[in-house]
């Protein structure tokens, strides 16, 4: 923290917020709220006289609210900038009439109520989104009674208990008689793999981190009595096997089970569980003098404010989406934008360090350039074609595009394009062009290829990162199927125009397959909820033309499916059988009278 | 519109026997020879290698070709490849196109060499009319501001800001609490070294 605090090359801006993000990849220009501290941080020493005569007494957010601290405080003794503040939410007032203490005390006249916030404004080329995490509040699991309960603690509550900088100077007692229990006991995964009750996944950090509480307790008092009751012991990393054998070896009780209940005994204080200690195959009785509960890894409330300053998504489990889970597991979707810590996933100490690294390294590879190539895949805007409906924007996950329909103008920021298409395949009014993957490029393709036979082909619509890539892993592993399948590939499945879906219908395919990346792999965000919703309007209106919806596929596949895409061309070959000639010539017959009626009526339209 | 005009070369890959092995490779040159614009065919046992790159220069360069097509593997595998080799000779890179003929044609019907040629011949085809209307692209380069935000005072936010300090960029470090820190900063000690944390 030190070495931050004094780094030349680095300005730290604390009790700071990032208000808003402009630009691109190489060029964002920052703007940040930096609240005032009412303390001038280069003036203030740090000794403490302020303190003394502040008259507000309020818990202490550092120390877990288990011992208190004044209004004007410094959050902790090590702290970086080495400078008190005041919390102007619990102070007297600025108004120096109501108290002034402080004030008046300090001698380097460093404190000043009239302080204001500050906007600073910088310019960056990269950014990197070390957000953090928060960590679950187990208060509505009323089965565990924490919050009812004075014995009943959390991990993190556990860790200033055990702090020599903590409220009881590092001996750990129990909160409600203040001596040193006997008994404590542990309970595994709360707020953690379960679906009702907290967060899905596994939270990585705690039993390690229980296994690291059991040792100290055992190091600094080797007469209590500790137990453990979890699901699964995960002690996957370097050296955390040792650590965990250490553990056992130390006399800590491993017991699989979970408590369903803690029962506090009203006289002792003391807790009682019943748990079903299931590598035994028994219900056991514990009873502990203090219990710890261990808490998991929840993604940070604010984030959603972040995620809009960068165009950032989410996973299903609520942590920031990296470009590529395997390939790209430091890289934001969007360019110059970099992941460390636990924004990403629930990480340990080394983990964050790792990425971290990992991050400025990748951060570093533009920045060490100077210079960085824009995508040549992108979408081209011809404004007198657009009739600013918007859709576009809408469309667009990146927000390259701004349309005003009531002031009639649109802007476009090439350089926040990443070349999906949705944009293109959303326009009506044929006002957006897709660089390389034009209409005319992709119909000649549909053109070509039912030139002979149509009847006896299937097109097939495939997104390079996804179902593409799958095709070809399918190659790679030799899997047949059958020859029918005429694949056509376009960047994102978002750019598959509702018009080349009828085209292949109209040229005499007997079915047409749209397949992309699965709903949450989306190489453009989330592109592929337009490719879903425009799939569901052609369904409807095939329907309502009298063809057979069920002619048109929807698959999502992934670049390492292989066998569910042969699969799914042997599935379609069963369907394309049953599309008999004359159900193709009725299709081509439809369809060619319903283009003609479009084209009349655009020429109305023109008029 | 398409361009009439245009001097397309089409070069097939025989990729040793991955392509050769299932379809008619001879076939599928002379079907391109047949379309419209396609002004020089070549077959090579491995398009990919010096030789075969060799081979697409010489004919750029002779022919004057100002769209190529080759009939080879994966564009996911050497897009990049060809897209550097007619740039050597002045071609716009995004006036080369792949046609696909191997992950997704002669190494999944192995069976049945006159349906895998057949489709092969359809893949060519569609990638020559494709190249009919192929446009010059230009990756547009600009210049990077010499500067990191990062967003974040915690262990990742501090490791982050210090490699890149170190390195000699500027670094914003943002941090919503009054300390640095974060969540890191309130652990009594931390696993694997069971040492402090602050």
């Amino acid at each position: 923290m030190m070495d931050v605090g004094r780094h030349p090359n680095i300005k730290l801006l604390t009790c700071s917020q990032v208000e808003s993000i402009s630009g691109y990849v190489g060029n964002f220009h920052v703007r940040v709220h930096k609240k005032a501290r009412y303390v001038v941080e280069s003036e203030c020493t740090a000794c403490n006289d302020c303190v003394e005569v502040c008259p507000v007494i309020i818990p202490d957010e550092y120390q877990q609210g288990l011992s208190s601290r004044k209004a004007i405080y410094i959050p902790f003794p090590q702290a970086v900038p080495s400078a008190y503040l005041i919390d102007m939410n619990n102070c007297l007032g600025t108004n120096p009439i109501a108290c002034g203490k402080c004030a008046e005390k300090c001698d380097k006249k460093c404190i000043d109520y009239d302080m204001k916030d500050e906007i600073i404004e910088f310019d960056v080329g990269t950014v990197i989104v070390a957000t953090g995490m928060d960590v679950f509040d187990p208060t509505p699991l009323d089965e565990y009674g924490y919050g009812t309960y004075e014995n009943v603690i959390t991990s993190m509550e556990f860790e200033r208990l055990l702090s020599a900088g903590g409220p009881s100077d590092g001996h750990f007692i129990r909160p409600t008689d203040r001596r040193k229990p006997k008994t404590v006991g542990f309970i595994q995964c709360v707020g953690s793999r379960c679906e009702q009750r907290g967060q899905p996944y596994c939270s990585n950090i705690c039993c390690m981190n229980t296994i690291k509480d059991t040792l100290l307790l055992k190091d600094h008092y080797p007469d209590i009595e500790a137990k453990v009751f979890y699901i699964d012991m995960r002690a996957f990393g370097k050296g955390f096997e040792d650590l965990f054998k250490r553990s056992k070896e130390a006399g800590v009780q491993y017991i699989r089970g979970i408590p369903g209940e803690i029962i506090e005994d009203s006289k002792t204080r003391n807790l009682k569980i019943l748990v079903e200690d299931t590598t035994a195959n028994k219900m056991e009785e514990h009873e502990f003098e203090m219990m710890v509960l261990s808490v998991g890894v929840t993604p940070r409330l604010d984030m959603p404010e972040v995620q809009k300053l960068l165009t950032l998504s989410k996973t299903p489990d609520g942590f920031f989406m990296e470009a590529h889970p395997k390939l790209k597991p430091v890289d934001a979707p969007t360019s110059g934008v970099f992941f460390a810590g636990c924004a990403e996933a629930p990480k340990d100490v080394k983990d964050s360090v790792t990425q971290a690294s990992a991050a400025a390294a990748r951060a570093e590879t533009l920045l060490a350039a100077g210079k960085v190539k824009l995508e040549a895949i992108t979408s081209e805007l011809n404004a007198d074609l657009c009739r600013f409906c918007t859709i576009c924007a809408q469309a667009c996950p990146y927000k390259a595009i701004t349309v005003d329909p009531k002031k009639k103008t649109i802007s476009y920021i090439e350089a926040l394009c990443k070349g999906c298409g949705t944009c293109g395949a959303e326009c009506r009014f044929s006002a957006i062009k897709m660089k390389h993957f034009t209409d005319e490029q992709i119909v000649s393709q549909i053109d070509t290829y039912l030139e002979e036979d149509s009847y006896d082909k299937v097109i097939i619509f495939a997104c390079n990162w996804c179902s593409y890539a799958g095709a070809d892993t399918c190659g790679g592993a030799r899997l047949q199927y059958p020859p029918s399948s005429r694949l056509i590939r376009t960047m994102c499945s978002g750019r598959v125009d509702e018009k080349f879906v009828l085209h292949a219908f109209r040229k005499g395919a007997p079915m047409v397959v749209v397949s992309g990346c699965h709903y949450v792999d989306c190489h453009y965000i989330d592109a592929n909820r337009w490719t879903q919703k425009r799939v569901e309007k052609l369904w409807d209106k095939l329907e309502r033309l009298g063809i057979r919806p069920e002619r048109l596929l929807l698959e999502w596949i992934s670049a390492a499916e292989g066998r569910r895409f042969a699969q799914t061309m042997q599935d379609i070959e069963e369907l394309r059988k049953k599309v008999t000639k004359e159900e193709i010539e009725h299709t081509i017959k439809i369809l060619t009278e319903e283009e003609e009626k479009e084209r009349q009526k655009q020429e109305k339209l023109k008029k | 519109m398409p361009q009439n005009d245009l001097k397309i070369g089409v070069f097939v890959c025989e990729c040793g026997t991955n392509i050769a092995g299932s379809v008619d490779v001879d076939t599928l040159v002379e079907e391109a020879k047949k379309m419209d614009s396609v002004v020089y065919t070549a077959k090579n046992r491995y398009m990919c290698s010096e030789p075969g790159q060799q081979e697409i220069k010489k004919a750029i360069e002779e022919q004057k070709l100002d769209r190529v097509v080759i009939a080879a593997c994966s564009p996911r595998m050497h897009e990049p490849t060809f897209r550097e080799c007619v740039s050597a000779v002045g071609l716009n890179p995004y006036l080369v196109d792949m046609a696909n003929i191997r992950e997704q044609c002669s190494w999944v019907h192995m069976e049945d060499r006159e349906k895998a040629t057949k489709k092969a011949k359809d893949i060519i085809k569609a990638y020559i009319a494709r190249a009919r209307y192929l446009e010059p692209q230009e990756e547009k380069e600009i210049p990077v501001t010499r500067a990191t935000l990062v967003i974040g005072g915690g262990i990742a936010g501090m490791q982050a800001s210090l490699d890149l300090a170190d390195a000699g960029y500027q670094v914003f470090l943002v941090e919503k609490e009054p300390a640095l820190g974060g969540i890191m900063a309130q652990l009594a000690k931390t696993y694997p070294t069971m040492d402090c944390a602050i």
